[in-house]
């Protein structure tokens, strides 16, 4: 055990340094993996392509024996398949014959008629033929192949093909190899095109097998301007005899003499069949290949939490992709060669490697914690999973071991790849992805953040601009712009740079182009290396040509391919051809043109009025011009496969025949004469089997079209009419089915647990903050003052009297009880409590509904025990008693509708004021505003009584009773308080400090716009006195007050906004336009002022001269909040839209939509990142792209309760209130991070 | 051929069902316990029938020459009720682990994913090419390779003692019928070898019903993650 554990922590410590190191240098790393892929990959390169082409391999006749069966040592260029004796010697007769001389009485028919008919004499003398020499008397029926019946399923071929006996095909098995029935057929075209297939084929007609040659070349037609027949007789054997085949040889030539035939015979192929892929094989192959990429997307669908999540996935399918190409690589180094066929394995292989450890480093790295650096993420990660990752590949290793002592050839050469293939693998993912990891999630982090330095804050103005420039000319800004138009533009401009790749991608079709390049390309290759393709269709074409050439130079271009051997093999003739005959000769001819006989070897001494035959370089391989599926499918039909077979072809022997016309007379058939000569005598021959590739060419344009209609149905269904409008896409989200932006991007999800500040029993009405500490109200008159920090809960108020370090030692204490328990009781307590607040009343006639009474947060309750040590349990009398005297004066105060969010809608004034001051003071009324500066907290309350508290010590230091109508916002700047009434008024107050020492400057000065506020220590006197009143400051309530830059501004629902400068409450301005209550108002240090109304529209002010800048409107119902940056404008409404605009211009740049009820929570916590509240969550948005960055999730179980404020501080943490709840979010540390 | 291709049965989670499961709103529209029930063995059916087809090919072409007359009806070429029953047999092995589970109390825990079930029917489909396609020199090395590979399977995939139970005695059940069919006449073997069975027939079958488990108890968790994300809600 001990070993192990030993072992167990030197490979997490090795693990540990090894990703340090892949963290830290990303790209030499990948550099150097992607060199040793290329290398291990570069053997490959000798590799003959994919593909199922024959190959061929050329032999002489003369010293030509049957290979031996083990291939004996080095043989020089042999190829290893040309072992053991052939599956057939291929013995083609080539036959061409010609009527001659042509005359003008003969009906086309004529053309091939006759030649055809001399098939039969010649299959006779093929047949009969017999050598006799010293070893005995052959015959054709000795060597040849003998057939035993045809395939099952080809009965109709039945008649036409050999059916046992000599495998002998010729023209003549068209009617039964007897004359007779040739004889009496009376049109033969309809014979032969009998048995032509109906449909589209690709292989070997039965036409091409019989003729020997392809269709267009046989010149059986009516059409045919060369008035040369050609087809051959192709007799199959199965041993070779050279001394008869000789004979044979000499024997035909002897009877039909072709005495201008230059062809070679000295050389014969052999031509090797790879494996077809049938039908039946393709099917499980298919099935094998679609569990593979079921396997590949089950697996890839579980990496989650990264910055590209198909990034990650692409990169785990070229770990694994290249970790069997550099496998294979190896092993043909080292001098293994494949015999297997690779697309057969390659799933399994892919299977066995498995894409699991990639997924386990993944899961491992991200679950890290995400406030480490990358590169220790990214080191503690591995070493995580070192253990077993190690395990789990010895596991890999022994299996495959043992499989490799099956002693199985195949079964050992796949396990000799998967080893290697399994360490590669290995290296690769310790190498490669694990970099690739750590970019990404650098990346990831980077994103989020990057615009929230304050360094790079500067620079963000600017980043759209050069945008713009590039890609739009930018809008003149004076003149004006609707917003429709604009939006849309904007929008597509401030795309985020995933997107910008993306649609580049998208627009240059770049990845389209490269694979149609590398498709077109390979093809070509193929095509071109594949024995029956373009090259020898070339050399074909090449050499038909020629003798045009010849009509205009006179020579031979030397670069022909087949010129060599063409002249090696009769220089004399071809010399003497091509000066002479072509002018001279047959006017007839010339006047046909090119369509003339137009071979290269042609005939100097042939009848210069009738059709010549001639022989050329083509004739000499006639076979080669046949569909490379030829010979495979002959073979097929008799059960013979020639899949990793060859076959040897001999060299063919020409057979010329002259007829003369009388002949062709003599065999007519009656009917011949009545056929109508050719309609169209202009129509090539070539003309017609062109027709049949049209024919396909349109078939396949009406299926492409059809697959695109058909795709673009499928499309319609399956996708959302609205994808892509704006701001749709992410409405009424729950929890699950997260946010996305308008692309369908979802951004990653964390979840973070944030400070969750409990202690309130009611919903909470007021927050205030100067960064340090954090103070909160409920609708029960309890403030709580909270570190912003730490979260703890410092004092209550009121409830003062503890200690700071006592009070911390029991809220830790505490803490834990208070989660424990909290979870059982406020679970039952609280949807009671939230029920029983209307129905309150009711029920109050019989019992006091006490539920707001009973405190159940321990943390607020052991403080009253411990303070009064006697006094052991909760003293529900006085509490009682209590309840009962509140609930009988309520008082009536008009709550102002505008402030509904605040005040709380089910909660009228009269729930509120007896639900207030249970405990302490015994003030009956309850806060409507909080302000807190330093230490000190201002709170308004509804009786119009000012009071200012120490946040630290919980105790009251003054308190203001000048007034007894309501105050409902309040402004705290340096020594000043403003207060605004609900009858009107304003107050202002002044703070006077008698012991003034104590004015530190603490913290970072809250963004810009409140100047540092001082501190009072406790012993100073503290005296709060109203210095001016404005008396009738608007003549309906004042809903709104801000103060900034020395200035306070007011918003009332008498449609107005005033601005008072701070410092002698001198009324600057009365700003009059909106057509609605002023709900909410916007000022900064920057003297910006925004104001929004009930009418939905926002102005924008000019504080200095009072003017409106611009006036938009832009929701449907109230303005509810309103926050401006030095570029934009963020406004929301009732309607729960966010709506930025351009801060210059008035023009909205994009809207998002909000959650129900959430659409008042919003704060910038830079120049470029808002914050918006949802159910249960916190969403950040990038200002400058409108796109989403990230979604927290603010409890783990998710209950979707929506945050109904949320206050920014100035230390990057974000408080969101949850009806009786606080959380306080920093927002995800990876922010602070700067790599 | 006929009798070679009965002994390929089972498997194989078509991306189809996952796909089905993974559609939340579709399932969730049944709320019925029984109705899963059908739905698992119908899925679990077609799977059976399909690996029955596919993998009798794959036996099939073992013979066969480049043109194989009518591949279509050579995939149904052995008898037509073989299919079915593959697919029957493949629901009922599909269900009963995941019942067995539950009834021993032990829940399966070890890799339930569906990329490994995905692996694991790969695996199985490997098995059968390799019984199909390589060349051994004599039926015992055959018999013991597979038999390896099988075990080899179970240890990746399963790794549970029920699990193995159940295979081994299902597969031992399966290879006596299959002889009794054969005694019957119903089926005769091209050439009997080794102790007069198809050598590889019990390993390919304990593979098999391996396979098999791992669908159905895969099924079974989609069935009971949903059922208590039910209970939850309401």
């Amino acid at each position: 055990m001990t070993l192990r554990e030993q072992l167990r922590k030197k490979i997490s410590a090795a693990f540990y340094r090894h990703g340090l190191l892949c963290a830290s240098y990303p790209v030499p790393i990948i550099l150097f993996t992607s060199a040793s892929i290329l290398t291990c990959c570069y053997p490959l390169l000798r590799l003959p392509l994919p593909g199922t082409g024959p190959v061929e391999f050329t032999t002489g006749v003369r010293d030509y024996n049957v290979p031996f069966h083990e291939p004996q040592g080095d043989l020089g260029e042999r190829p290893d398949w040309y072992h053991g004796p052939p599956v057939a010697y291929i013995q083609q007769v080539l036959v061409k014959a010609a009527v001659s001389p042509w005359d003008s009485s003969l009906v086309p028919v004529d053309v091939f008629r006759s030649p055809l008919g001399k098939v039969f004499s010649l299959l006779e003398e093929i047949r009969n033929h017999v050598h006799t020499d010293s070893s005995g008397i052959r015959s054709l029926e000795a060597l040849c192949l003998q057939v035993t019946g045809l395939f099952p399923g080809l009965r109709r071929m039945q008649s036409v093909l050999p059916e046992h006996g000599c495998l002998l095909v010729s023209p003549g098995n068209y009617w039964q190899n007897q004359r007779e029935l040739f004889d009496s057929d009376p049109d033969l075209l309809r014979t032969i095109q009998k048995h032509e297939p109906k449909g589209l084929h690709t292989s070997a007609t039965l036409r091409d097998l019989l003729f020997g040659v392809p269709g267009k070349f046989t010149g059986v037609s009516h059409y045919n301007r060369k008035r040369v027949v050609t087809y051959t007789i192709t007799v199959v054997l199965s041993h070779y005899d050279a001394s008869f085949l000789n004979s044979l040889r000499n024997r035909l030539k002897q009877l039909h003499p072709s005495a201008n035939c230059s062809l070679r015979d000295d050389h014969m192929v052999h031509v090797h069949f790879k494996e077809e892929i049938g039908i039946a094989e393709l099917i499980p192959l298919v099935t094998t290949y679609i569990i593979l990429f079921a396997y590949i997307y089950f697996s890839t669908r579980k990496i989650d939490m990264v910055k590209s999540k198909w990034g990650l996935a692409l990169a785990a399918v070229v770990t694994v992709l290249s970790s069997l190409l550099m496998s294979v690589g190896l092993c043909t180094l080292f001098g293994l060669t494949p015999t297997l066929n690779g697309g057969e394995i390659f799933p399994y292989l892919v299977v066995v490697i498995g894409l699991e450890n990639v997924l386990v480093l993944t899961k491992s790295v991200v679950s890290t914690p995400v406030d480490l650096e990358v590169k220790l993420r990214i080191a503690q990660g591995l070493s995580n999973e070192s253990w077993s990752i190690m395990k789990n590949m010895a596991t890999e290793l022994c299996i495959i071991l043992i499989g490799y002592f099956t002693l199985v050839p195949a079964i050992q050469e796949f396990c000799l790849f998967a080893v290697v293939g399994l360490v590669s693998d290995f290296f690769l993912q310790m190498f490669f992805f694990t970099t690739v990891l750590s970019i990404d999630i650098r990346r990831m982090e980077l994103a989020d953040l990057n615009r929230r330095l304050p360094a790079e804050a500067g620079l963000l103005p600017q980043k759209p601009v050069p945008l713009r420039t590039r890609e739009v000319p930018p809008p003149p800004r004076p003149s004006p712009h609707t917003i429709t138009l604009q939006t849309p533009a904007f929008r597509n401009l401030r795309l985020p740079k995933r997107l910008r790749v993306v649609y580049f991608l998208a627009r240059t079709r770049l990845a389209q182009r490269i694979i149609m390049v590398g498709t077109v390309i390979w093809i070509g290759i193929l095509v071109y290396t594949d024995p029956a393709g373009i090259r020898t269709y070339l050399a074909a074409q090449v050499s038909e040509q020629s003798p045009l050439g010849d009509h205009g130079g006179g020579v031979l271009p030397p670069h022909l391919p087949v010129a060599p051997v063409f002249r090696g093999g009769d220089p004399t003739s071809t010399l003497s051809i091509h000066p002479a005959p072509d002018p001279t000769t047959l006017p007839e001819n010339q006047s046909q043109g090119h369509l003339g006989p137009a071979r290269a070897g042609r005939l100097p001494h042939a009848p210069p009025a009738g059709p010549q035959i001639t022989w050329g370089a083509d004739d000499e391989e006639g076979w080669r011009r046949l569909s490379f599926r030829h010979w495979p499918s002959l073979f097929s039909y008799y059960n013979i496969t020639l899949a990793k077979k060859y076959i040897s072809i001999l060299p063919v022997i020409p057979v010329t025949i002259h007829l003369n016309p009388q002949e062709a007379i003599d065999m007519r058939h009656p009917q011949d004469t009545r056929h109508p000569p050719p309609s169209i005598p202009k129509v090539s021959a070539d003309f017609q089997t062109d027709l049949t590739l049209y024919k396909v060419a349109a078939l396949g344009l009406a299926a492409g079209v059809l697959l695109v209609l058909l795709l673009f149905c499928l499309y319609r269904v399956l996708c959302p009419r609205n994808y892509g409008q704006n701001g749709v896409a992410h409405g009424r989200r729950r929890r699950g089915d997260l946010p996305c932006d308008d692309y369908g991007y979802s951004p990653p999800v964390s979840e973070i647990s944030p400070l969750l500040l409990r202690g309130h029993s009611m919903d909470i009405e007021c927050l205030a903050s100067d960064g340090m500490l954090l103070a909160s109200c409920c609708l029960a008159g309890q403030i709580r003052v909270w570190d912003a920090q730490t979260g703890d809960c410092l004092t209550v108020i009121p409830k003062p009297g503890w200690g700071h370090v006592k009070l911390l030692l029991l809220l830790l204490l505490l803490l834990l009880l208070s989660l424990l328990l909290s979870h059982v009781l406020l679970d039952e307590c609280y949807p009671l409590r939230r029920r029983s607040a209307p129905s309150r009343p009711p029920l109050f006639t019989n019992q006091p509904d006490l539920t707001p009474l009973i405190d159940t947060n321990f943390a607020s309750l052991p403080p009253s025990n411990v303070s009064t040590p006697p006094r052991v349990g909760f003293d529900f009398g006085g509490l009682v008693e209590r309840a009962y005297t509140e609930h009988e004066p309520p008082s009536t105060y008009p709550s102002p509708s505008s402030r509904s969010p605040s005040l709380g809608d089910s909660t009228g004034p009269s729930t509120q004021d007896s639900a207030v001051g249970t405990q302490g003071s015994g003030d009956v009324s309850s806060v409507w505003a909080l302000e807190l500066r330093g230490n000190l907290i201002a709170a308004g309350r509804s009786s119009g009584k000012l009071e200012l508290w120490d946040a630290v010590e919980g105790s009251l230091r003054c308190s203001n009773e000048d007034s007894v109508s309501g105050i409902t916002a309040l402004a705290f700047l340096s020594n000043r308080i403003v207060a605004a009434r609900l009858n009107g008024s304003l107050d202002f107050f002044n703070v006077e400090i008698n012991k003034p020492l104590g004015l530190l400057h603490r913290g970072a000065p809250c963004r810009g716009s409140v100047p540092p506020s001082p501190c009072y220590s406790s012993e100073d006197v503290i005296n709060c006195q109203l210095t001016r009143s404005v008396q009738c400051a608007h003549h309906k309530p004042i809903t709104v007050l801000r103060a900034a830059a020395g200035r306070v501004v007011t918003g009332s629902q008498d449609h107005t906004v005033r601005v008072y400068r701070l410092e002698d409450s001198c009324c600057l301005f009365t700003l009059q336009g909106h057509s609605g209550g002023i709900t909410a108002i916007y000022i900064d240090q920057t003297m910006v002022l925004a104001s929004g109304g009930q009418d939905g529209a926002i102005c924008l002010w000019d504080v200095l001269t009072g003017s409106r800048v611009s006036h938009v409107y832009g929701h449907r119902g109230d303005v509810t909040s309103l926050v401006c940056t030095n570029s934009c404008v963020i406004s929301s409404g009732l309607d729960d839209l966010i709506c930025i605009w351009d801060r210059s211009t008035g023009i909205k740049l994009y809207s998002i939509q909000q959650e129900v009820g959430c659409g008042a929570s919003l704060g910038v916590i830079s120049e470029s990142l808002l914050v918006t509240g949802g159910q249960g969550c916190v969403s950040f948005w990038d200002l400058n792209f409108g796109d989403l960055l990230q979604t927290v999730y603010l409890s783990p179980s998710g209950d979707g309760q929506g945050v109904r404020q949320l206050l920014v501080l100035d230390n990057a943490a974000i408080v969101c209130d949850f009806g009786s709840e606080l959380s306080l979010v920093y927002v995800p540390s990876v922010l602070e991070k700067l790599d | 051929m006929t009798t070679m291709s009965n002994s390929d049965r089972r498997q194989r989670p078509g991306s189809k069902e996952s796909h089905r499961c993974s559609w939340g709103p579709y399932i969730s529209a049944i709320t019925n316990r029984t109705t899963n029930l059908f739905i698992r063995g119908g899925m679990l059916f077609s799977v059976g029938v399909f690996l029955a087809l596919v993998l009798n090919l794959l036996q099939v072409q073992r013979n066969v020459t480049l043109f194989p007359p009518d591949v279509i009806s050579s995939i149904f070429s052995s008898a037509w009720w073989v299919p079915p029953c593959c697919g029957t047999a493949s629901a009922v092995i599909g269900l009963l682990y995941p019942c067995i589970d539950s009834r021993l109390g032990e829940p399966h825990k070890f890799k339930r994913e569906w990329s490994s079930v995905m692996r694991c029917v790969a695996v199985f489909v490997g098995i059968n090419h390799a019984s199909a396609k390589v060349d051994f020199a004599n039926n015992v090395q055959l018999s013991l390779t597979l038999a390896a590979l099988s075990i080899g399977l179970w240890w990746t995939f399963d790794r549970s003692r029920s699990g193995f139970g159940l295979g081994v005695s299902i597969s031992l059940l399966a290879t006596l019928a299959t002889q009794l069919l054969v005694y019957n006449g119903v089926f005769q073997y091209t050439s009997p070898d080794f102790l007069y069975i198809r050598s590889w027939l019990p390993c390919i079958f304990f593979a098999g019903v391996i396979t098999m488990g791992n669908i159905g108890r895969q099924l079974a968790l989609y069935e009971h993650s949903f059922l208590q994300q039910k209970t939850h809600q309401d």
